[in-house]
């Protein structure tokens, strides 16, 4: 048995009522785990895009790709494990920001590359995108001050260079 | 040319060829109702419950090869779908299913008879439809039908709005269906085909393993072919019943759980398995990391998604089976395997199929009896249970779709719905529906059906007054403790089916058996139900244990205070003494002999 790996997967799909719908069936019904999934419009208004982490061996995520592609909405499947990809998220944190805390904070954004893109007298609302592994980093670091709300959208990927999907 | 919905609808079903709708009306589908009315082209069979509308037209499906048509309204028509829905999508049944659904403005507002039910289906279907504007009809009755039959077959819904069918549109008929998402694979690799051929050539005890997707793809000719020129045993799934002959030769019966127990042996042995169109299910290979140690395997199927799913193949290919067998067929070597072969004769010799003959009915007899009072000629319904098994152990199948019952799903109730819909289909030939007392209660009310259309299928009734499969296995399993299974307090069936119009016999014996059934073949204007008073306690085998190995085999009852451990199969394989079929201690069981 091959060994379990993070595998990132696009989803091009029929943009049609209940597609969302018959992908997670597909996913509980069969007992995958979705890490994370994101949906988004794209370059063609007729094609929706999902982007999903799941967790698996190569024979578990094939079998996933094969029964997603069994889908009448779903036109291309592609496992991005073997090919150099660019892969996002975006978060936003909402954190206590007393005015003792604040320089500190503003530090951490700084060096995360993220913004504050919304104050009250006592928060912070920080915008960061990256890597899951750097947002994790991040989240961590804000926790001692007090994360009062937190989302992420998910990752969203693509292949480098001029390959598309 | 403007028209209703309703209208567009029925054009195109017309379109497609379809000439029997199995239906059930309701407040949702009234206009279309009414336009069927005015399409005297196409029949509609009024059923009694939904549930046998679907049934139906999965038997009319599974014997004719062509789409099953069901029609339901919304709410609690719809749901009653669901049943065969889920048996057609196991089973790979070509169905389209058609429900009316509440007013498109009343939807979600937990309307009258309002059910999500394609919602409730998505899992169930190859796909549904929600039918939002009416122009669109047109395009997705196509797609629907296409979908159905193409690739692997299975079930789609299309999903009606009551305004839907009776808004006016411009109506222009579908050509041609492109689904640019939908494009199944059919033609085999080549590369792979010649690879498979090696691998043929290398083998020195090859099995055939064929499974339902031979009978959906018509390749009976050529699988036959393919054994004879390769010189390979043949052993088929339930639902791979009638795609090789069981006559024949090289023809090892079904295999698997309660497969004959030389199939298992010899799949067990064999160094090459040759998948055909089955999906290497958990009642076939029990314990799967045990159950072709020493095989290569070559997996032809037309579902990608089977490949790979339960067992890697070292040669998979992917497309119709027919078309793959035909182009392996011209580039694979005759070849012979005497030894290979007589040692599997030498399996059908120790290990026969058998039951006691001590003359008391047993189920197994009124099947063989079935097989030779129809010249194994007969299309064979079942329902689900031992009466089931039996009917794959001993009707002996000789022809493709000859063999029609709900392998994956398991659906007791098929039987009589399934077996009236293969009348309505193969009018021409003789149905038999092989049925329990406990299967045949599911679904009785469509006994009507049969009558109001004269349809002279022969419903033969295994009764054993229990559930028995589920008292078997609590026989040997779980100590005997029959929980729930007790069926004695039943209607008196002779009767039942005499108020439904039907003839009706009744039998207690061994010796009225064959005229039971010559008395029911002479029946050719309603159909006639035969109550068989089988033993009550006689079991399946042999059996391996769910999830078990052939090392578990069980081939006949254990003597009584044995331990069933200590039975197995493998230990009279491995040369033990030969012990004699055990006489059965259940006189006092049997129902006394009660005078016509």
């Amino acid at each position: 048995m091959t060994q379990t790996q993070q595998h990132t997967i696009s989803v091009l799909v029929e943009n049609k009522p209940g597609v969302l719908a018959r992908v997670a069936l597909l996913f509980s019904r069969r007992g995958y785990n979705i890490e994370s999934l994101a949906v988004s419009i794209t370059e063609n208004p007729k094609i929706s895009r999902m982007t999903v982490v799941v967790n698996g061996d190569e024979q578990e995520v094939e079998q996933i790709t094969k029964q997603l592609h069994k889908l009448i909405d779903v036109s291309k499947v592609q496992d991005y494990i073997d090919v150099p990809i660019i892969a996002r998220e975006l978060a936003l944190i909402k954190v206590n920001a007393e005015v003792n805390n604040r320089t500190a904070i503003l530090q951490l954004v700084e060096i995360f590359r993220g913004r504050v893109i919304d104050m009250s007298d006592k928060t912070f609302v920080i915008e960061v995108t990256g890597g899951n592994d750097k947002i994790d980093a991040l989240e961590k670091l804000l926790e001692p001050y007090g994360i009062r709300e937190l989302v992420r959208t998910g990752r969203i990927a693509m292949a480098r260079g001029i390959r598309g999907m | 040319m403007r028209v209703k919905g309703s209208r567009a609808l029925l054009e195109s079903l017309k379109r497609e060829g379809v000439d029997t709708i199995f239906g059930y009306p309701g407040g949702a589908v009234i206009p279309i109702y009414d336009m069927i009315y005015q399409f005297p082209d196409i029949r509609h069979i009024l059923v009694r419950h939904e549930q046998g509308a679907g049934h139906m037209a999965e038997g009319y499906a599974l014997a004719t090869g062509k789409v099953g048509v069901c029609l339901a309204t919304s709410g609690p028509g719809a749901t009653n779908l669901v049943t065969p829905l889920a048996d057609a999508m196991m089973d790979s049944v070509p169905l389209v299913a058609i429900t009316g659904q509440v007013r498109s403005n009343l939807i979600g507002t937990d309307a009258f008879q309002e059910a999500d039910i394609t919602g409730i289906t998505m899992p169930i279907t190859k796909h549904n439809w929600l039918v939002r504007d009416v122009t669109q009809l047109p395009e997705i009755v196509a797609e629907a039908f296409h979908i159905a039959r193409s690739g692997r077959p299975g079930p789609v819904l299309i999903d009606i709005p009551r305004d839907i069918a009776e808004a006016e549109f411009e109506y222009t008929p579908v050509e041609s269906v492109d689904i640019p998402t939908f494009k199944p694979t059919t033609r085999g690799h080549s590369v792979q085909i010649k690879r498979a051929a090696e691998f043929i050539a290398d083998a020195k005890k090859p099995i055939l393993y064929v499974g339902g997707g031979a009978n959906h793809a018509y390749a009976y000719k050529e699988v036959r072919e393919l054994a004879e020129k390769i010189n390979t045993p043949v052993t088929t799934t339930l639902k791979g019943l009638g795609a090789f002959p069981e006559t024949h030769p090289l023809s090892l019966g079904m295999l698997g759980m309660h497969g004959t127990a030389y199939a298992n042996y010899a799949v067990s042995e064999c160094d090459l398995l040759i998948a055909v169109g089955a999906r290497f299910d958990d009642r076939v290979t029990g314990k799967v990391a045990e159950w072709v140690p020493n095989a290569k395997i070559i997996h032809i199927d037309i579902d990608p998604a089977e490949i790979g799913k339960v067992l890697l193949a070292d040669v998979p290919i992917v497309g119709d089976v027919k078309a793959i067998l035909t182009e392996l067929n011209k580039v694979v070597k005759a070849k012979m395997h005497p030894e290979w072969v007589s040692q599997i004769n030498k399996l059908k010799q120790d290990f026969p199929l058998h039951y006691p003959n001590d003359g008391v009915l047993h189920g197994q007899y009124v099947i063989e009896q079935i097989g030779e009072v129809s010249d194994h000629k007969a299309i064979c319904v079942t329902d689900v249970g031992q009466h089931q098994m039996w009917a794959a152990q001993f009707f002996k199948c000789e022809m493709p779709r000859q063999f029609v019952t709900s392998g994956g799903l398991g659906t007791m109730g098929f039987g009589l719905p399934a077996a009236i819909g293969a009348q309505f289909g193969a009018p021409d030939k003789t149905v038999f529906c092989v049925t329990g007392d406990g299967s045949i209660q599911m679904c009785i009310q469509e006994l009507m059906v049969a009558t109001i259309y004269k349809l002279p299928i022969k419903i033969c009734i295994l009764n054993n007054q229990f559930l028995g499969m589920v008292r078997q296995w609590q026989e040997l399993f779980q100590g005997n403790r029959y929980s729930s299974v007790d069926m004695e307090a039943a209607p008196d069936f002779v009767k039942l089916a005499e108020a439904y119009g039907a003839h009706a016999i009744r039998c207690f014996n061994p010796s009225g058996v064959r005229a039971a059934l010559e008395e029911a073949m002479s029946i050719t204007d309603r159909p006639t139900v035969l109550d068989f008073r089988i033993s009550k306690e006689e079991n399946v085998y042999p059996m391996i244990p769910s999830g078990g190995t052939i090392h578990q085999m069980v081939v006949q009852r254990p003597p009584d205070m044995v331990p069933l451990d200590s039975y197995i199969a493998s230990e009279m394989y491995m040369g033990e003494d030969d012990q004699a079929a055990p006489a059965e201690e259940e006189k006092e069981t049997v129902p006394v002999p009660r005078a016509q």
